[in-house]
This record gives C-alpha cells, sequence and structure tokens, in this order.
C-alpha cells in the first residue's frame, strides 16, 4: 500500500513538473515579446521631447546643432540613404554573380564550397575589423584617387564608408540567392533547353524571371543590414554633421549616418532634448529596418512555401 | 544562321566568363583583409602582449589583457543568460508551431534579428545603466540580446528536422514531457543546437556598438562585473581614433586575435555542421 503511494507521489510530482516546465516554456518565448515590445517603448517614451517640440519637421530639419539648441535629422537622413544605397548598387552585381555562379554553374563540388564558405565568411568578420582596416588601408587609397579625379582629398566620407558596406553586405543576398536559384524546377530549365536555348538564355529567361522577388527580398535583408551598420561606418564616415554644398562634397566629403551620430554623440548629449534628439534617430533607424527585414522575410516565406 | 548560333553561344561564354570573374573577385577583399591583419597583427602578438594592461599614452609596451579578459568575461556571461532563454523559447516554437504566442514569438525573433546593434545599446543603457551605473553586466545582457534570435532560430530549425516517432516512442513509455524533451529531444538535436549556440558567440564576440554606452571600456585590467569594462572590438575603436603609433599597432594585435577567435569558431561550427550533417 505504501509503495503505490509512494509511485503515486512520483507521478504527482513528475505532473507537476511537466505543467512547470510547459509554463517555463511559455515564460521565455514571452520574453522576445517583451524585449521587442520594451525596445518600442522605450524608444518611442525616450523620444517624447524631440517629436513633442519639433514634430514631424525634426527629420528634415537641416541644421544640426546642439550647442545652440538646433536639431535636424536631414544630415544622416541622407548619409544613410546616401551610404546604404551606394553600397547596394555596387554589391548587386557581385551577389547576384554569386548567386548565379553557385545556384547554376557550379552547385556542386569543392571550389563551389569554397566559393560558399568564402562568401559566408565575408559576413563573419566584425565589423569594426573592416573599419578598422578600411581607415588604414582604403582611405589612403581613396585619397590618392579622390586627388587624381580633383575633389577634395579627404578620404574618409560616404565613398569610401559605401566601398566597405558594399562588401560586407554581399552575403546576405548571395547566400538567400543562391539557395533560391537552386530551387527553380528542372523541367522548367530542360524545357528551354529543349527548345535551343543556351545558359545565358535559360538565365535570362527562365531562371532569373523565375526567382526575381526573391533576389529582390536578398537585396532588401542586405539593405537592412547596410540602414543599420554603425562601427565600420562610424569609423570611415569622417563625422561632419553639415551637409556639403554640391554632390561631390556630399559624397567623397566627410559625412555622418544616423547609427554614427549616434555612436559619437550619444555619450556627449548633455541634455535632454540632444539625448531624445538622438533617439529618435534611433527610433528611425528600429522602424525601417524592423519593415525592410520583415517585408524581406514574408516574401521569402511566401516564395519557399508555393 | 549559322552565325547567329555562334554569336548566341559566345554570347553564353561570355556571360560565364563574366559570373565567373564577378564571383570570385569579391572573395579579393576578405582575402586582402585577412592577410593585411595577420600580417600587421601577429609580430605584436606576444606572452607580455597577452598579458599586460595598457601603458599610458606614449609609454611603450602594454598589453590588452583587460580587453582580453573583458570579451571572454562579457562574452562569457551572456552566453550564460541567452543559452537557457533562447534554448527555451527555441524549444516552445518547434513544439508548439502554429499557436497564436508561436507566430508573434517567431516576429519578434525575427524583429530582434533585424535590430542594429546600436539600437540595442541605447536600450540597454536606459533599462541598466541609466539606473546602475556603467558596468559589465549591462555590456552583457545587450550582447545577449543580439545572441539570442540566433540561438532561437538554430534551436527550432534542428529540432523542427527531428522525426515525431522519437517523441512519440518515449511519451508512450510514459516518460513525462520535460524529460522526453530535455533526455530525448535536446540531446538528439545537440549537435544543431551547439552549432547555433558558437555561430551566435561568433557573432557578438566582435560586436562593439552595443558595449559603447554599456561596458564603456577599462585601461585595468578588471573582473568587476558591476564595473566598466574594456573588450576587443572596443579597444580596437578606441585606439582607431589614437595619435599614438604603438597604440594603432596594438590594435592590429588585438584585431589579429579578435579574428582568431572568429574563425575558429566560425570554423568549428562548420565542423560540427559537415560531420552531423545538418543544415543551418
Amino acid at each position: 500500500m505504501s509503495d503505490k503511494n509512494k509511485r503515486l507521489d512520483l507521478s504527482y510530482s513528475q505532473m507537476k513538473w511537466e505543467t512547470i516546465f510547459k509554463r517555463i516554456l511559455i515564460v521565455m518565448s514571452v520574453i522576445m515579446l517583451l524585449l521587442v515590445a520594451g525596445t518600442l517603448v522605450t524608444l518611442i517614451v525616450k523620444s517624447m521631447p524631440t517629436i513633442k517640440s519639433l514634430g514631424i519637421g525634426y527629420l528634415w530639419g537641416k541644421v544640426w546643432d546642439p550647442v545652440n539648441n538646433v536639431y535636424g535629422a536631414r544630415p544622416f537622413l541622407m548619409g544613410t540613404l546616401l551610404t546604404s544605397f551606394t553600397a547596394i548598387i555596387i554589391s548587386t552585381p557581385f551577389s547576384y554573380a554569386v548567386a548565379i555562379y553557385l545556384g547554376e554553374y557550379n552547385t556542386k563540388g569543392w571550389l563551389s564550397n569554397l566559393l560558399k564558405n568564402t562568401v559566408e565568411l565575408i559576413a563573419a568578420v566584425p565589423s569594426i575589423i573592416y573599419g578598422f582596416w578600411a581607415l588604414f588601408v582604403l582611405v589612403p587609397i581613396v585619397r590618392s584617387f579622390e586627388m587624381k579625379i580633383g575633389v577634395t582629398p579627404y578620404g574618409v566620407g560616404a565613398f569610401s564608408a559605401s566601398l566597405v558596406l558594399a562588401v560586407m553586405i554581399i552575403p546576405y543576398a548571395a547566400s538567400l540567392g543562391t539557395s533560391l536559384i537552386r530551387m527553380v524546377p528542372s523541367p522548367l530549365k530542360e524545357g528551354a533547353y529543349a527548345l535551343g536555348a543556351t545558359r545565358f538564355e535559360v538565365i535570362r529567361s527562365v531562371i532569373l524571371p523565375f526567382t526575381r522577388s526573391g533576389l529582390f527580398a536578398g537585396i532588401l535583408l542586405s539593405l537592412g543590414r547596410a540602414l543599420g551598420e554603425t562601427m565600420a561606418v562610424t569609423i570611415l564616415i569622417g563625422n561632419t554633421s553639415a551637409i556639403g554644398n554640391t554632390f561631390k562634397d556630399v559624397f567623397f566629403g566627410p559625412g555622418n549616418t544616423m547609427a554614427s551620430v549616434i555612436a559619437n554623440e550619444f555619450s556627449e548629449a548633455d541634455h535632454d532634448l540632444y539625448y531624445s534628439a538622438l533617439i529618435e534617430l534611433g527610433l528611425v533607424l528600429f522602424f525601417v529596418t524592423v519593415i525592410i527585414n520583415l517585408i524581406g522575410k514574408r516574401i521569402i516565406t511566401k516564395y519557399t512555401n508555393k | 544562321m549559322d552565325a547567329r548560333i555562334k554569336l548566341r553561344n559566345t554570347k553564353s561564354i561570355l556571360f560565364k566568363a563574366l559570373i565567373i570573374f564577378l564571383a570570385f573577385v569579391i572573395t579579393l577583399p576578405l582575402i586582402v583583409v585577412l592577410l593585411y591583419i595577420i600580417k600587421m597583427g601577429v609580430v605584436q602578438v606576444n606572452w607580455s602582449f597577452l598579458v599586460h594592461a595598457p601603458t599610458p599614452e606614449g609609454v611603450a609596451g602594454g598589453g590588452i589583457a583587460n580587453a582580453l579578459v573583458g570579451s571572454l568575461l562579457m562574452v562569457g556571461m551572456s552566453a550564460v543568460v541567452a543559452i537557457p532563454v533562447g534554448l527555451l523559447a527555441g524549444i516552445y516554437l518547434s513544439e508548439n508551431p502554429g499557436t497564436r504566442l508561436a507566430y508573434y514569438t517567431g516576429l519578434c525573433v525575427d524583429i530582434l534579428q533585424g535590430v542594429p546593434s546600436i539600437v540595442v545599446g541605447i536600450v540597454i543603457y536606459f533599462w541598466i545603466v541609466k539606473p546602475f551605473g556603467f558596468s559589465a553586466i549591462s555590456g552583457s545582457i545587450a550582447l545577449a540580446i543580439m545572441m539570442l534570435p540566433i540561438v532561437v532560430r538554430s534551436t527550432e530549425q534542428t529540432l523542427l528536422l527531428l522525426p515525431d516517432s522519437l517523441k512519440e516512442a518515449a511519451l508512450s513509455l510514459g516518460v513525462p514531457y520535460h524529460r522526453v524533451i530535455m533526455k530525448v529531444i535536446v540531446p538528439c538535436g545537440f549537435a544543431g543546437i551547439l552549432s547555433g549556440i558558437i555561430l551566435s558567440i561568433a557573432r557578438i564576440i566582435g560586436e562593439t556598438a552595443p558595449l559603447l554606452f554599456t561596458a564603456l571600456g577599462n585601461v585595468y585590467i578588471s573582473t568587476k562585473v558591476t564595473g566598466p569594462m574594456d573588450s576587443l572590438p572596443h579597444l580596437i575603436y578606441f585606439y582607431s581614433k589614437s595619435p599614438y603609433q604603438d597604440q594603432i599597432d596594438q590594435a592590429w594585435g588585438a584585431s589579429f586575435i579578435l579574428l582568431m577567435f572568429v574563425l575558429i569558431l566560425n570554423i568549428t561550427t562548420k565542423l560540427i555542421t559537415r560531420k552531423w550533417n545538418i543544415q543551418l
């Protein structure tokens, strides 16, 4: 009798543990929700002072002068958009090439694996290392290039930052593109070959149209990375909050991005409005990257489930 | 007619050549960076470089022990926080697909994955640094948040691949649910989970932005987790602005050490995934 009770007790305690375990699982996944909600609330609450006092005009204001309490985010919005889109334009041909090569021309074997691993390694190297390297190696090269084409040879600036960003973001679009191109059904390709198409024509008229939205999603993911990238850009951008007069000045001269101005000035901020102006930049950055990432992910799931 | 076919074939070959050229050219920057860091860094590294704190500016000698200790300690602490949470959340996601909570959790994990690291730094500044001051703990928590999404996703993906029959067999023997998960399911997916964890550590060990306003940096070797602490990436960033040549030289050394950590962790992940043939 007592033996039986003991066993019953044991199974009761096990059942209790089961419930506890299931609750722990739920709590842990609720933590994810709380982290995101907390981030959002913190950013919104802390950027309230600027939202209230400067309104939407803040984002388009041209002058950033914390000493005189004048805040406008245009230099940083422009800097972020300029560096990110330049980086995307430079990197897209390369990431498409990697995707087409690994997805169509050479899908197996050591060379294919080597290239795949090398491209993935590009994403693994910390951004601070790219930034540090570029500051001492790339910037002098850019400077002499700028001297040749006759612009003020700063070296640091949006151009250098974009070059480094372009390399850093390639793996995201490339590896997604590779797996999507590999998923193109072979009957489609075989049909085209049977009609006498060359390989180039198959790629141009079958593979690329078939994977278009997926490749676009890869570019979006890369863009999300580029927009939020902080350290390499902070080191290379030159950190000036004034907007250059000509496009040449803006493109080759020093500037600032949203992330880099936060990195540089957040610890110097000495009054509430200054703080909250910086945090509002963080809020904008958060929204933009979240939306871009979610659209990208949505396209991918839609695409891979089909 | 013949000429047309020739033209098309030539086009096709030229296109292939172009693709191969572009695909391989892009590995050049990486190779150049790696070789340059190794070349500049390897001459800096010796025993005294690894075990000494920096000397005052302009004084020769000194090392990066403050950053080395700080990096290892902070990454270790964030692993201790992020691994259990990430593992259990990943288990929840793989065990309850289709529930509303799982949907929103998955969404939040995706969002967390995309949040710029500097934003995590700001948020932790207000959560922890404002009330308690700059500390290694706040840095670790910021890093843990960066680490979480990778651990959750890799756990979820690995466990989803396991056959249901494993769990059913264990349950039919009367094994309680929590033991089925912890003693059967998780060990079966161990390699995948482990490689996800290693990958996430490789990701956060090079993160600088979340540490700028949290762990702050420290020129002394410190193991006090409630005080400011240095880290390898932060030291590199700090020295990159230095006017002293020997600090810049030391930053090359620090970059080399950091790069080695990252490479070793990534290669380990590759070996694990290859050995157990898992897709991440």
